[in-house]
């Protein structure tokens, strides 16, 4: 009798220390830790908030383009407007074609800011689960995977986004592909890392203990903890694509006509540079402000999430 | 270290081969058909049979594919549709340029981004500090292309200081070395700024200030020697990825170097031309890489015993 009891002592206490699914949820990331560090970030780091604000007013114009840009973007004034100066009329003064270059500025925001963040999203989207599969799984889909990303990582990413648009042709959707198959790696790189670490944790045993799926462990369990990790990565992305999309616009295999990008302005000024210095200057600023302003706030987010730093 | 040294190089080779493979596969299967490419579009149809037997286009991919590979660790990458001439004899003769911008850049920016990286952590928190930093971060965030055209407008057509284009003399890498250092200055001066700031916290330097040394002393005999470890290897890296920026650079310059070339191959469509290019550049970036590994694996003896 006296065995008996102890052996059921001996149960109930295995199942008392036993995780449960609502334990181990407690040891997920809570969100509003990650929010309350931002925020308390933007109240101390006052320039990733102007940073934040300048990319705002970006957004902001880029979505109402047809209402804040003073003049149709594509209307042309050959005869009057052809190369005229900066004035109170148009600010940034007006191209070859007599269009105004601030309204073209405005609207060539879109594709800028689009092109910033869809390949990112993709490219992210696509090395997270390559770096959660790898990390978790091991083994030979680990060497697989990490194989690929090695040999994308060992080109100079400018020259693979080259080669992937010589062979899919200049346009918007090859850019969104060319760009997303030369920044995969970087992220899957990244989260395989975090994962190898992670699922050496407690929480994950104990997961694994109750019999949890492989799946359900990788994305309830070890990816909620890569988020930090991965707001610091797409802030430090976004600026990375714009940059790159430019480059391959000024190359010109990037954004085609009548699509307007900021890299195409300054491409197409180029060539006006030591007589209308305003048709390249002013698209270049627009993008070396906004890069800076992304720059400046991915610096700030890492600061704020990164474990490390903070101590 | 031999172990060591062993097993990074195998490790590269495989790496390698994937480059080519993947050039090799996205570049063939461009639309077109590469005879009419190279000899026009009103040849004979037996002639064009003949010089594609005797080019081995007619084999299966994987058998085309092994022969190139084969043809370009001897370094031969074929011949030039537009040029007619050896690929390999085009990438020697551009090759010199993209050695001295490169270089060049180099220097800028380590003369650029180590002091940087310095005098911001040694006055952390200050104006100096945020005005360094700015001013590195500018570089990294300022498009090479525009950067480019703006010192060509201020320094060659407005001041008349140095000459637009060119490559012939010293003066004219000035600008393009400018130009291409700045982009990594940046990423060298906050590597120095964050490694020192976290070397300062060590107790040996507390240690060290304990002694009554000078806070120079301090900074530059103790903190900076272990902090630079990192930063030498990043250096490194920096010398194969100021390769591939040299692209931009080279093209608004009008230096002859690989980057060029390879540009110049996409418009003319010219394709052994352009997979020649890219692969030769990839792999001095892998070895450049490897060369980084083993640099931090002779300063470093813990990374050997990992």
């Amino acid at each position: 009798m006296q065995e008996a009891l102890n052996v059921a002592d001996y149960v109930d206490e295995q199942k008392f220390f036993c995780p449960q699914e609502e334990d181990i949820e407690a040891e997920l990331l809570d969100d509003d830790s990650i929010w309350s560090s931002l925020k308390g970030m933007l109240k101390k780091n006052k320039l990733a908030a102007v940073s934040l604000a300048i990319i705002i007013i970006v957004i902001f114009m880029a979505v109402f383009a047809p209402w804040v840009a003073p003049y149709d973007p594509n209307f042309q004034d050959v005869e009057n407007l052809r190369f005229a100066a900066p004035s109170v009329q148009h600010w940034l003064g007006c191209d070859e074609l007599g269009r105004d270059v601030f309204s073209r500025l405005i609207f060539g925001s879109r594709v800028s800011l689009v092109i910033g963040l869809v390949p990112t999203i993709i490219a992210m989207t696509i090395g997270t689960v390559m770096g959660l599969m790898a990390g978790f799984l091991g083994k030979r889909v680990d060497f697989v995977i990490m194989r690929f990303a090695d040999i994308v990582l060992a080109f100079p990413s400018l020259l693979l986004a080259m080669v992937v648009m010589y062979t899919l042709g200049a346009s918007l959707i090859n850019i969104f592909i060319a760009l997303s198959i030369v920044k995969w790696a970087g992220t899957a790189r990244i989260v395989r890392a975090q994962t190898l670490s992670l699922k050496e944790k407690e929480f994950v045993e104990a997961a694994r203990s109750v019999g949890v799926k492989k799946w359900t462990i990788m994305t309830r369990h070890i990816l909620p903890n890569c988020i930090p990790n991965l707001i610091v990565l797409f802030s430090l992305n976004i600026p990375d694509s714009i940059m790159s999309e430019s480059s391959l616009s000024f190359l010109g295999i990037g954004a085609v006509p009548p699509s307007t990008s900021w890299g195409l302005m300054v491409y197409r000024g180029k060539q006006y540079l030591f007589n209308y210095p305003w048709l390249a200057l002013a698209p270049g600023v627009a993008i070396l402000i906004v890069v800076l302003a992304f720059n400046f706030l991915g610096d700030g987010v890492r600061d704020a999430l990164d474990p490390y730093l903070k101590d | 270290m031999a172990k060591y040294i062993i097993k990074r190089v195998l490790i590269s080779i495989p790496v390698l081969i994937g480059v080519v493979f993947v050039i090799f596969f996205m570049l063939n299967v461009v639309p077109g058909d590469p005879v009419t490419l190279m000899m026009g579009e009103h040849i004979k149809p037996d002639l064009i049979e003949a010089f594609r037997e005797r080019m081995g286009l007619d084999d299966p991919f994987i058998v085309q594919f092994f022969n190139y590979l084969k043809n370009a660790l001897q370094g031969d990458f074929g011949m030039s549709y537009k040029l007619k001439r050896e690929v390999s004899d085009l990438i020697f003769q551009a090759f010199p340029q993209t050695v001295k911008l490169t270089l060049s850049a180099a220097m800028v920016a380590w003369l650029i981004g180590i002091p940087s990286g310095i005098i911001a952590a040694v006055k952390q928190n200050t104006l100096i500090d945020r005005g360094f930093m700015t001013f590195s971060l500018m570089g990294v965030s300022m498009p090479v292309f525009w950067a480019g055209l703006l010192m060509q407008y201020v320094f060659a057509y407005k001041l008349g200081w140095l000459p637009v284009t060119g490559y012939k003399t010293w003066q004219s890498f000035i600008m393009p070395s400018i130009v291409l250092g700045w982009s990594s200055a940046g990423t060298i001066a906050r590597l120095t700024r964050s490694n020192l700031l976290e070397i300062m916290k060590n107790d040996f330097i507390r240690t060290a200030r304990a002694k009554g040394l000078r806070e120079t002393t301090v900074v530059v005999g103790h903190a900076l020697k272990n902090a630079m470890l990192p930063v030498v290897t990043m250096m490194a890296i920096q010398v194969s990825s100021l390769l591939g920026g040299a692209v931009m650079t080279e093209s608004i310059f009008g230096i002859p170097g690989l980057g060029r070339v390879a540009v110049s191959a996409i418009g003319d469509r010219d394709m052994p031309l352009l997979q020649g290019t890219i692969i030769f550049t990839t792999m001095l970036i892998i070895a450049g890489n490897l060369i980084a590994d083993l640099m931090y694996s002779v300063l470093d003896p813990r990374i050997r015993c990992e």
